[in-house]
């Protein structure tokens, strides 16, 4: 579905991402893990046309991404959870998830997928009318990934939705990536938390200073010894 | 009491018109975080469109305000061409500072090109009256037409305005792209496009601005804009620059404090105490009277 060749991406003078390759592949929840400053959040934003890369090449279903106006990406079927969820804190709940779905017509649709979401995120239902910038943490959170679920994406970028939130609601949180996975939507999954962004996925990548240092089936790299050192603090 | 109200309303009156110039600046500054300093000059676009097609209207049989529409369309695009030609380029690669800059040699590039058109010149026109003179009179107050009129219409553009923000597709982009541009652009916004719309609108208020200004002082020049736009500029700060309501009130409570002062104090200090006003305000109350501290969220 997701495919990414020999990315390079420069931040002014810094090599950001030093070619760097990966897929997603239909129905797959794929985690790219690694340290602060790696270059995931680099990616995703490159990916989503935020970022724009020296190099290489992003396509979803053989269409280039690249070549796309970032605002038209999400017309293709790729939503973004962005990292630090990015609500918009002045507008209601609802005013934000039906900002989510700004690119469709239907009003009915709109309505339909406006209670899905609700029926994913009953906490969501229950502030509808409460501004965005008043909610915890954890409900900015599944603000942010009801609102990407909108326009019935094909694939989810999520970027760190772990940070920030205390032990009890990354567990929640996770709880709801794998079950948005078992719906049948493609995730890419950007953590710095390893341990529980592994036992959710279905592959993983690992990324260190720009490159891709390993990849692999998520249980076989959750045994492995390095990441283990590196990542899992074992 | 009759001086009473008759500087009420006078100052209502004045207060509309800063609050409609007002509003474009709070948009703008709302969207791209710029405060517009050609914004005012803008109003002098209007005033001389006006004047220039003022008797293409009447000769085609419309009443003379219907200039207004031409000085709307004509702002709208001096508006949105400043935004294209300057500030987004500006924007692109430049710091906050230049930004403001940028806008401060707006303003002066477009009263000194306009002088430089030989139709426009350096001394001052007088428009020909646009609405009919006339007013009502009660308990010894006579209220002009004009006066009536400037509020009415004023209140009505701040509650369509606001009506906009809230339910249109439109209007709820351009509050998310003032929010939060990423975001936006995640959402599917076309964020450039949303700036220029902005602008187009913001620019043609103040064309509206400028037909209420001249049916009461009807001599337009080309700098008649930047004491005007400096004052509406004040009541957005005043109100909270950014935030669609506190303009309308910075506007009004200008207008009021310019009114009963030049009554009841005297006509030299008005200016004076527009800016003491502000002063005060601001040390008290830094984001304005509507205006939150909120710290960002992360």
């Amino acid at each position: 579905m997701l495919e990414i060749k020999d990315l390079n991406v420069f931040y002014g003078a810094i090599h950001a991402l030093k070619g760097i390759s990966l897929t997603v592949g239909d129905g797959e929840l794929v985690s790219l893990i690694g340290a602060n400053g790696a270059g995931k959040t680099t990616t995703l934003h490159t990916i989503s046309g935020l970022l724009h890369a020296a190099s290489g090449s992003i396509t979803l279903d053989g269409k280039d991404l690249q070549k796309v106006p970032a605002n038209t990406i999400i017309n293709l079927g790729l939503a973004h959870v962005p990292e630090g969820r990015h609500v918009f804190a002045r507008m209601t709940v609802e005013e934000n998830l039906r900002m989510g779905a700004y690119i469709l017509k239907d009003q009915k649709k709109v309505s339909e997928n406006l209670e899905k979401v609700y029926a994913h995120f009953p906490r969501l239902k229950e502030r509808y009318k409460q501004l965005a910038g008043t909610l915890s943490g954890g409900e900015q959170q599944m603000l942010a990934t009801g609102r990407a679920l909108m326009t019935d994406p094909k694939i989810v970028l999520m970027d760190e939705p772990s940070m920030g939130l205390s032990p009890l609601l990354v567990k929640e949180i996770f709880a709801i990536i794998e079950e948005l996975h078992r719906s049948g939507i493609t995730i890419l999954l950007v953590e710095q938390n390893a341990k529980m962004a592994l036992a959710v996925s279905d592959r993983a990548y690992v990324l260190e200073t720009g490159t891709i240092s390993m990849e692999g089936r998520a249980a076989d790299l959750a045994a492995d010894d390095r990441v283990r050192k590196a990542y899992l603090g074992a | 009491m009759s001086t009473f109200i008759q500087t009420l309303f006078v100052g209502l009156r004045l207060g509309s018109i800063y609050a409609l110039v007002a509003l474009g600046y709070t948009m703008v500054y709302g969207i791209i975080r710029l405060i517009n300093f050609a914004h005012g000059d803008f109003i002098m676009v209007g005033g001389y469109t006006m004047i220039f097609t003022v008797p293409a209207v009447l000769a085609l049989g419309l009443p003379a305000w219907a200039a207004v529409i031409a000085a709307i369309a004509v702002c709208a695009l001096v508006g949105m061409g400043t935004e294209l030609i300057a500030y987004r380029p500006v924007r692109k690669k430049g710091t906050k500072m230049t930004a403001l800059i940028t806008a401060i040699a707006m303003s002066l590039l477009l009263e000194n090109l306009a002088q430089a058109i030989p139709a426009i010149g350096p001394n001052p026109k007088v428009a020909s009256q646009i609405f009919t003179a006339g007013g009502i009179s009660f308990a010894g107050v006579t209220l002009e037409y004009t006066t009536l009129l400037t509020i009415v219409i004023s209140a009505i553009v701040m509650v369509v305005l606001f009506q906009f923000t809230q339910r249109t597709k439109l209007g709820r982009a351009m509050r998310c792209v003032s929010e939060d541009k990423e975001a936006a652009t995640l959402m599917g916004i076309n964020v450039n496009h949303t700036i220029l719309a902005t602008f187009a609108i913001g620019s043609g208020l103040a064309a509206v601005a400028a037909l209420m200004y001249m049916a009461q002082y009807p001599k337009i020049y080309t700098t008649m804009g930047s004491l005007l736009g400096l004052k509406a500029f004040v009541s957005a700060v005043l109100g909270g620059i950014g935030i669609i309501p506190g303009a309308v009130l910075g506007g009004i409570v200008i207008g009021l404090v310019e009114s009963f002062t030049t009554s009841y104090v005297s006509s030299s200090m008005a200016d004076a105490f527009v800016f003491l006003i502000l002063i005060v305000v601001l040390v008290l109350k830094p984001a304005g009277i509507l205006g939150k501290n909120v710290g960002e969220k992360v």
